[in-house]
C-alpha cells in the first residue's frame, strides 16, 4: 500500500515536470531546469549524507569541476581555429595551455565533466577515510577545501576567467544555446538524467551496498568488526556523489550560460546541503522536492526582498534542524503516528528516529 | 633591509596572525572538546567582539578606553555564546553534525543584522595612542626590522589569556568539573557536578574569547560583517591539527599554521599558501589523525 502510494507519488511528479515547458512561461521553465540540474547534485548529497552519514561541505568543488570542463569546451567551440578565450589575451597568454586542448572535442568534454570530479572525490575520501578520519572533521576539511578551490580559481586569472569565470557560450554540439526550441530540448534532457539518475540511486541504495552505508552510519565499528572495510564503501559512496555532482554542474551551465566562482564557493556548498536538509536527507524523492522548494523561494524572496533572504535561509536552518531532522520527507510519517491508534504505536521505530539524549550522547561514535 | 630582518619580520607578522586564530580558535577548540559541538557561528562572535569594539570606542575617550572596549567585546559575545547556548545548542547534544548546520544559520542571522546596523563597508577602530608606533632594530643583523606596538599588544594579549585559561583549567574548581566533564561525561554527572552549568559556562566563554579576538583584529583590519568568516574556516583547521579539546596542541597549530601560511607567501601568491596549507593539514592527518595532541575521553570515544 505505501509502496504504491509512493510510487505514483513519484509518477505523479515526472508527468507534471515532464509536461512543464507547456504551461510554464520560459521564465520559469528556465529556472525550473537549472534547479532539476542541481537535484542530481542533491541525490549525491543524500548518498554520501542521508544513507552513509558523511557531511560533505564543499560539494560545490565537484560541482564546480563539472561546470568547468564543460564550460571549457563550449568556450573552445564557440572559437576560429588558432584563436585563444578573450580573457586569456587580457592576461597576457599567446596560447592555448596543453589541458585546456583536452576538452576541445565534446566527448573528453562530457566525460571529463563526470570522471574528473568523481576521481578527485575519490582521491579526497580515499586519503580521509582510510585513517579514520570523519564526521566534524571531514566536514570541516570539505569545507577548506571549497574555500581554497574558489581562492584558487580566483587567483589563476588567466587560466580560470578569475572572479568572473567563464560565460559567453555560444554553440554546443554544433546547436546555438539561446535558441527557445534548443532551451526546451535542454529542459527534457535534464529532466530525463535526474530521473535516470534518481533510478540509479535507489538500485544502489536497495542494493546491499546501501544497506552496508546505512550500516555504516549507524555504527562504523561494528561494520568493520563484521569484516566490512567501511573506508571502501564510502569512498565509493563520495566518488557516485563527487560524479552525480558533476554532471549536475555541467547541465546547469547549460541553462544559466555562466560559471564563476562565486558559485562554487564556501556558502553555495553550504546551501546545497540545506537543501537536501529541508526536503529530507534521506529520501531520495524529498530531497528532490527540497530542491526545487528552497531555491524557488531563493529566487522569490531575494527578488522581492533582498536583504530578507540571509534572514530566512538562516531561521530555515535552525527551524529544520531543530524541528524537523528528517525534512519534508518526515511530516507525512509523523502525521501517521499521530493519527494511528495507541496500540500500534508502539511498533519498534526506524533506526535513528527520536533518539533520547542520553542514547544520542552515547552514540556520538557515529558522528 | 637585511635578509634576517626580512625573515623575522615575516615570522613576527606569521606569529600575530597565528595569536588572532588561536584565540578564535580556543573556544572551538574547548566547545568541541568538552561538548562534541561545533560552532559555526563562532566566526560571529569575532565579528560582533569587533563591533563592539567600535561602538565602545565611539563612545569612550581617553587612554584606556581600549582596554574598556576589550572588556565590553569579552563580556558582549559571552552573553551572546550564552543566549546561543540556551536557545539552540542545548537542544542539539549529541549530533554534532546537526549543530554544525544550525549554527550556520545563526552565522547567516548574525551577518545580516550586522549588515542592517552597520552597514556592508568594514568599521575600524582607531588604536589608542600608546599603541602607535613601532618597536625598530637600527643595528646588527636585524637592522631594519620594526615591529608595530599593536601587533606586539595582540601577541601579548593572547599568551595573557592562554596563560590565564590553562591555569583557570588546571587549578580551579570549575576546572576541575571541566576536565571531569571532559573524560567521562556520565561519570561526572553521577558525582553531581552540575553539567548543564560546565556546558553553558565552556560555551559562553568560548565564544567570549572570540569576541575578544574580535576587539584585537579590529585593530588591524576593518570589521565587516563577513570577517568571521574568513576567520573561522582557518580556526577550524587549527582546531583539527591540534587536536580536539587540548589547548596546548591547539596553540601549537595555530603557531604552525600561521608560520607556513606567512612563510609559503613569501615563495607564492596568497590563495597558492591557502591551498597549499590545506594539502598540508590533509598530509599531516595521514600521520596523526588525532592532532598533535591527543588526549583520551568518553566524550572523543572514536571520534
Amino acid at each position: 500500500m505505501k509502496k504504491r502510494l509512493e510510487l505514483s507519488f513519484d509518477a505523479a511528479m515526472l508527468a507534471a515536470l515532464a509536461l512543464a515547458p507547456f504551461y510554464l512561461s520560459s521564465y520559469h521553465l528556465s529556472l525550473l531546469g537549472r534547479f532539476l540540474a542541481l537535484a542530481i547534485l542533491s541525490l549525491g548529497i543524500s548518498l554520501i549524507w542521508g544513507w552513509g552519514g558523511i557531511l560533505s561541505l564543499g560539494q560545490g568543488v565537484f560541482w564546480g569541476l563539472g561546470a568547468y570542463v564543460l564550460a571549457m569546451h563550449l568556450k573552445l567551440t564557440g572559437l576560429a581555429p588558432g584563436d585563444i578565450p578573450d580573457f586569456m589575451m587580457w592576461s597576457g597568454l599567446d596560447h592555448l595551455p596543453g589541458w585546456w586542448r583536452l576538452f576541445q572535442s565534446p566527448l573528453p568534454a562530457l566525460v571529463g565533466a563526470i570522471a574528473i570530479p568523481a576521481a578527485v572525490a575519490a582521491g579526497l575520501a580515499w586519503l580521509v577515510f582510510d585513517r579514520r578520519v570523519r564526521g566534524v572533521y571531514f566536514a570541516l576539511i570539505t569545507q577548506a577545501l571549497a574555500l581554497a578551490f574558489s581562492t584558487l580559481l580566483i587567483s589563476e586569472q588567466a587560466y580560470t576567467g578569475g572572479f568572473n569565470g567563464l560565460t559567453d557560450f555560444t554553440t554546443i554540439f554544433g546547436r546555438v544555446i539561446i535558441d527557445p526550441g534548443f532551451q526546451r530540448g535542454i529542459y527534457w534532457i535534464t529532466l530525463a538524467t535526474l530521473a535516470l539518475c534518481f533510478l540509479g540511486c535507489r538500485w544502489i541504495l536497495n542494493a546491499s551496498f546501501g544497506k552496508v552505508l546505512l550500516a555504516i552510519r549507524d555504527g562504523e565499528s561494528r561494520v568493520r568488526f563484521l569484516g566490512y572495510n567501511p573506508a571502501a564503501y564510502k569512498t565509493v559512496a563520495f566518488a557516485l556523489a563527487g560524479a552525480l555532482a558533476g554532471l549536475s554542474g555541467a547541465l546547469y551551465i547549460l541553462h544559466v550560460g555562466v560559471i564563476s566562482p562565486a558559485m562554487v564557493g564556501v556558502v553555495p556548498s553550504i546551501e546545497m546541503v540545506i537543501a537536501v536538509a529541508v526536503g529530507g536527507r534521506a529520501s531520495l524523492p524529498g530531497v528532490i522536492l527540497g530542491t526545487l522548494l528552497v531555491n524557488f523561494g531563493k529566487d522569490w524572496i531575494s527578488s522581492a526582498m533582498p536583504e530578507v533572504w540571509q534572514l530566512a535561509m538562516g531561521l530555515l536552518f535552525i527551524l529544520v534542524v531543530t524541528v524537523l531532522p528528517q525534512g519534508l520527507a518526515g511530516i507525512p510519517g509523523a502525521a501517521a503516528r499521530l493519527f494511528r491508534p495507541r496500540r500500534k504505536r508502539q511498533e519498534p521505530e526506524a533506526p535513528r528516529r527520536e533518539m533520547r539524549k542520553g542514547a544520542a550522547m552515547a552514540a556520538q561514535e557515529k558522528d | 633591509m637585511g635578509h634576517a630582518a626580512i625573515i623575522a619580520g615575516q615570522a613576527f607578522n606569521g606569529v600575530s596572525v597565528a595569536s588572532i586564530l588561536l584565540l578564535t580558535a580556543l573556544g572551538l577548540a574547548l566547545s568541541f572538546g568538552v561538548m562534541n559541538v561545533i560552532n559555526m557561528a563562532h566566526g560571529e562572535m569575532l565579528m560582533v567582539g569587533g563591533y563592539l569594539a567600535y561602538v565602545a570606542s565611539r563612545i569612550a575617550h581617553g587612554p584606556m578606553a581600549f582596554l574598556l572596549a576589550l572588556l565590553l567585546s569579552f563580556l558582549g559575545a559571552t552573553l551572546l555564546g550564552a543566549l546561543l547556548e540556551l536557545t539552540v545548542i542545548q537542544r542539539l547534544y549529541g549530533r554534532p553534525l546537526d549543530t554544525l548546520l544550525a549554527t550556520w544559520g545563526v552565522s547567516l542571522i548574525l551577518q545580516q543584522g550586522a549588515r542592517s546596523l552597520f552597514g556592508a563597508i568594514g568599521v575600524e577602530v582607531v588604536a589608542p595612542r600608546w599603541l602607535n608606533g613601532s618597536f625598530a632594530v637600527h643595528s646588527g643583523a636585524f637592522a631594519g626590522l620594526s615591529l608595530p606596538y599593536v601587533r606586539i599588544f595582540i601577541v601579548a594579549l593572547t599568551a595573557v589569556v592562554l596563560v590565564s585559561l590553562m591555569l583557570f583549567i588546571a587549578r580551579t574548581r570549575w576546572g576541575l568539573y571541566l576536565r571531569a566533564v571532559h573524560q567521562d561525561r556520565e561519570m561526572a554527572q553521577a558525582l553531581g557536578v552540575n553539567t548543564r552549568w560546565v556546558d553553558l559556562a565552556v560555551f559562553a566563554v568560548g565564544t567570549g574569547v572570540a569576541g575578544l579576538a574580535g576587539a584585537a583584529l579590529a585593530l588591524i583590519a576593518p570589521v565587516t560583517p563577513t570577517v568571521g568568516q574568513n576567520y573561522v574556516v582557518y580556526a577550524f583547521l587549527v582546531v583539527i591539527v591540534g587536536g580536539m579539546g587540548s589547548l596546548l596542541g591547539t596553540a601549537l597549530a595555530a603557531l604552525s599554521i600561521g608560520l607556513i601560511t606567512a612563510g609559503a607567501q613569501m615563495f607564492t601568491s596568497v590563495s597558492l599558501a591557502d591551498v597549499l596549507l590545506l594539502v598540508l593539514v590533509i598530509v599531516f592527518i595521514q600521520f596523526r589523525p588525532q592532532g598533535i595532541v591527543f588526549k583520551r575521553s568518553r566524550v572523543m570515544k572514536e571520534a
